[in-house]
């Protein structure tokens, strides 16, 4: 399909006009970044506090205060965050893995396998990603027989197989991109040079390809956390869950939106730094491109 | 002040320039008669651009004075679009409308920003572009056409202002050597029948060939102006003979 | 467990006895479905599209604080989960904002689908922020300056030059996005929009044809982004400039 924003062959011609967008905005200056995380941080919470105390002040139960609330459920939520990281990293591990090799398959001398690995792709990157998790916690059984070994599937597992899917299929597209935008040359230098095919890819292309590749799938990578909350609803208790749980116990409505915005900024925390650096990466490495 | 044309069509006084802390004209001053080819040569970063694209308002000096037809272009109430009426300009990567046809390109302006009658100004482009040897090429777009093609089209969209001065900012620079020469003689066309051109050029032969008065410029000041004959010839200063000797 | 016996599994002779197109209640229900997720699909996209549009222009105007305000809009919509973000608008704003309905108790304000909307509106629009402002950016400066040099306006060349060029720079990371979007209308799930994910979980537990509803779900979805991908080739088709494509 027409969209894969990686993949930007030199263009000839004069005019920087035509280069395709390698979506690569300025950023703010560092001071109006730094202005940024905090100024969302601290205004969006004071503006919850004025919002919710006097409108609630009725239902608040005396002594403890939603702040005190907030502290006592941090480490249960904590915990729930870092059940998300390693589901994160896991599905990344895989996803990468499975990604990488689906995207060399992309570009196979073959046309019948070049052409299976394109539908492969497609139909993974385009399918929603709470669909996927549906589609392996529903349907792959809670165990597998092997040799007479019962593997168990526990739910996170099944959900770590549905979200490193997408990632595969969005891996394989950077690693098509990033293969094609090397310059034939390089190829046709390492055959002449008498390596094989599988040696020029693992010798000289992939190496190159690495630079190219980076930016992107970090970017995936904060995508992909972003995306674990959706595990909460196919039933894994991770931190969504558990601060839905700690919402019903507490059965506060003056917490709803502290709670929220709590969570919130624990993901924002998290993923801001990483696309940030992103950012920095793709603005390096754009000028030698 | 009204202007005549026996005054300097164009005229520099004592010209400061800086980007920041760099100074990149430091008091230039020059008088080019109506009609007059001049050609601007030196260094590079030796501000030949700048120069002229002060003189179009491109750049604002800090301090002294151009003039263009008795216009101070320096001055804060500037009317640029009566600078820009005429002074045309062409760029070294010619800088066409991409998204719109050789045509197109050539009509835009003079319909967008004089508000000419249409029908007028079409007529008047299908000329121009005849007369920068394109005809058959006014539906393509300038991604479909050479550098030299696009750079021609680009002198016949400034010329469709019907500007008195032409300013020509290292035109040839970024062009293929075998469509350089297509361009210098439209430009040749342009002086033989009178327009008033500035250029910046790298092309000697070319200056040597057209201008009625060669400046060389070297960080910031004009260090030797004359007639092409005396200049190329007889420089007297040492900066001057140097940088002939390393291009000639 | 050998290599057929999965296929076997996975693609089996019921593939196509698709349960929407025997059954007509739940064919109904399916139908219903696609069109709430296209409704989803089509007004989140109209309104990202226009949030985009005037972040964008915001952020090239003089105004420090708004640029910032705006800068922190994007930034914190495009690094917290958009699960997150919907439950927050509709869990904690939609509790906060209720008004008295006519029966004396309070109602809210604004229903699942209106929050599904503004949510989804604001993540996919928050991207298209940056997408618009980077295409306006990577419009050559030299561009800009011929048009200046021939005497046009500010406003002539934002709109006759910057911006026919600017779209036709973004449009490929706008049909990225916009791709994402109608695959992240499936988030509306968790708030209850009976869209198309919803009424398929309803059906499969009902008729307990979980295999057979996810892949209608699949093709259903792949067959939405394809209409979308279509759409937007034309669209590219249209504005493309003779010379520049490759």
């Amino acid at each position: 399909m027409a969209w894969t924003h990686s993949q930007t062959p030199p263009v000839k011609g004069h005019l920087p006009v035509l280069l395709p967008l390698r979506s690569m905005p300025q950023g703010l200056p560092l001071q109006d970044r730094l202005f940024n995380v905090w100024t969302a941080s601290i205004l969006v919470l004071a503006l919850a506090a004025a919002l919710i105390t006097p409108a609630f002040a009725q239902d608040a139960t005396p002594g403890r205060s939603a702040f005190a609330i907030l502290l006592e459920w941090t480490p249960t939520l904590a915990k729930g965050f870092g059940f998300n990281v390693l589901i994160s990293i896991l599905s990344m591990a895989i996803g990468t893995v499975l990604g990488v090799g689906l995207g060399i398959l992309q570009v196979s001398p073959l046309r019948p396998v070049r052409q299976v690995a394109w539908v492969i792709t497609q139909f993974f990157r385009n399918s929603p990603w709470l669909v996927l998790l549906f589609y392996c916690i529903l349907l792959i059984p809670f165990q597998i027989e092997v040799f007479g070994t019962k593997i168990p599937f526990p739910g996170w597992v099944k959900a770590v197989i549905g979200l490193s899917l997408p990632v595969m299929a969005y891996m394989s597209e950077y690693m098509r991109g990033a293969i094609l935008s090397i310059p034939t040359g390089q190829w046709e230098s390492a055959e002449s040079l008498g390596f094989s095919r599988g040696q020029t890819l693992r010798e000289i292309i992939l190496p190159q390809t690495i630079k190219r590749v980076l930016p992107s799938w970090m970017n995936l990578y904060a995508v992909l956390t972003m995306a674990t909350p959706l595990v909460s609803i196919v039933g894994v208790n991770d931190v969504m869950a558990l601060t839905r749980a700690a919402l019903s116990a507490e059965g506060r409505v003056d917490l709803l939106i502290p709670m929220y915005l709590y969570i919130l900024c624990w993901f924002f925390l998290y993923c801001y730094p990483i696309s940030a650096l992103t950012r920095w990466l793709e603005r390096k490495y754009s000028v030698k491109l | 002040m009204s202007w005549t044309e026996d005054q300097p069509i164009v005229s520099l006084k004592d010209v400061h320039k800086s980007f920041g802390e760099v100074k990149v004209l430091r008091g230039v001053s020059m008088d080019i008669q109506k009609g007059e080819v001049i050609c601007i040569i030196g260094p590079s970063g030796s501000g030949k651009s700048t120069l002229i694209r002060c003189i179009n308002a491109l750049n604002d000096i800090q301090s002294g004075s151009i003039t263009v037809e008795g216009i101070e272009v320096s001055d804060p109430k500037l009317d640029k679009l009566a600078l820009r009426k005429k002074v045309g300009m062409v760029f070294q990567q010619y800088n066409l409308f991409p998204h719109r046809t050789v045509l197109q390109n050539v009509m835009m302006a003079p319909i967008k920003v004089l508000g000419q009658n249409k029908a007028e100004v079409e007529q008047r482009a299908r000329d121009l572009i005849r007369k920068v040897r394109l005809e058959g090429k006014e539906d393509a777009y300038p991604g479909e056409l050479s550098g030299g093609q696009q750079q021609r089209v680009a002198i016949a969209r400034s010329l469709a202002m019907s500007p008195d001065v032409m300013l020509f900012d290292e035109v040839t620079a970024a062009l293929d050597p075998e469509t350089v020469k297509e361009v210098l003689n439209t430009i040749k066309d342009l002086a033989a029948d009178g327009m008033t051109c500035i250029l910046v050029t790298h092309e000697m032969g070319f200056a040597r060939e057209i201008a009625d008065c060669v400046y060389f410029t070297d960080r910031g000041v004009i260090v030797e102006s004359g007639p092409p004959a005396t200049f190329f010839d007889q420089a007297t200063d040492p900066r001057t003979r140097e940088f002939l000797s390393q291009v000639l | 467990m050998d290599y057929s016996s999965i296929l076997d599994w996975l693609w089996p002779d019921w593939f196509f006895n698709l349960a929407v197109v025997s059954d007509e209640y739940n064919r109904g229900r399916y139908l219903a479905g696609l069109w709430m997720t296209a409704k989803l699909a089509v007004v989140s996209i109209f309104f990202s599209l226009i949030i985009g549009a005037i972040g964008a222009a915001v952020q090239g105007a003089q105004s420090k604080t708004l640029r910032v305000l705006v800068g922190f809009f994007v930034a914190f919509f495009r690094n917290t989960p958009p699960l997150v973000q919907l439950y927050f608008f509709y869990f904690a704003i939609g509790t906060v904002l209720r008004i008295t309905g006519d029966n004396g108790l309070p109602q809210p304000l604004i229903g699942n689908f209106g929050w599904a909307i503004i949510s989804l509106s604001l993540f996919a629009g928050a991207l298209n922020v940056e997408i618009f402002r980077a295409g306006i950016e990577a419009v050559p400066k030299s561009t800009v300056e011929a048009a200046e040099a021939l005497g046009y306006t500010r406003l002539q060349i934002y709109t006759d030059i910057v911006l026919p060029l600017a779209v036709r720079i973004s449009l490929p990371a706008l049909g990225t996005n916009l791709v994402n979007l109608v695959k992240t209308t499936t988030l509306a799930y968790a708030i209850a929009v009976p869209e198309l994910l919803y009424v398929s979980a309803q059906i499969w537990s009902e008729d307990l044809n979980v295999r057979e509803m996810m892949n209608v779900l699949l093709i259903s979805y792949v067959g939405l982004v394809a209409i979308l991908v279509w759409v937007l080739h034309r669209w590219e088709k249209a504005l493309r400039i003779p010379g520049y494509g490759r």
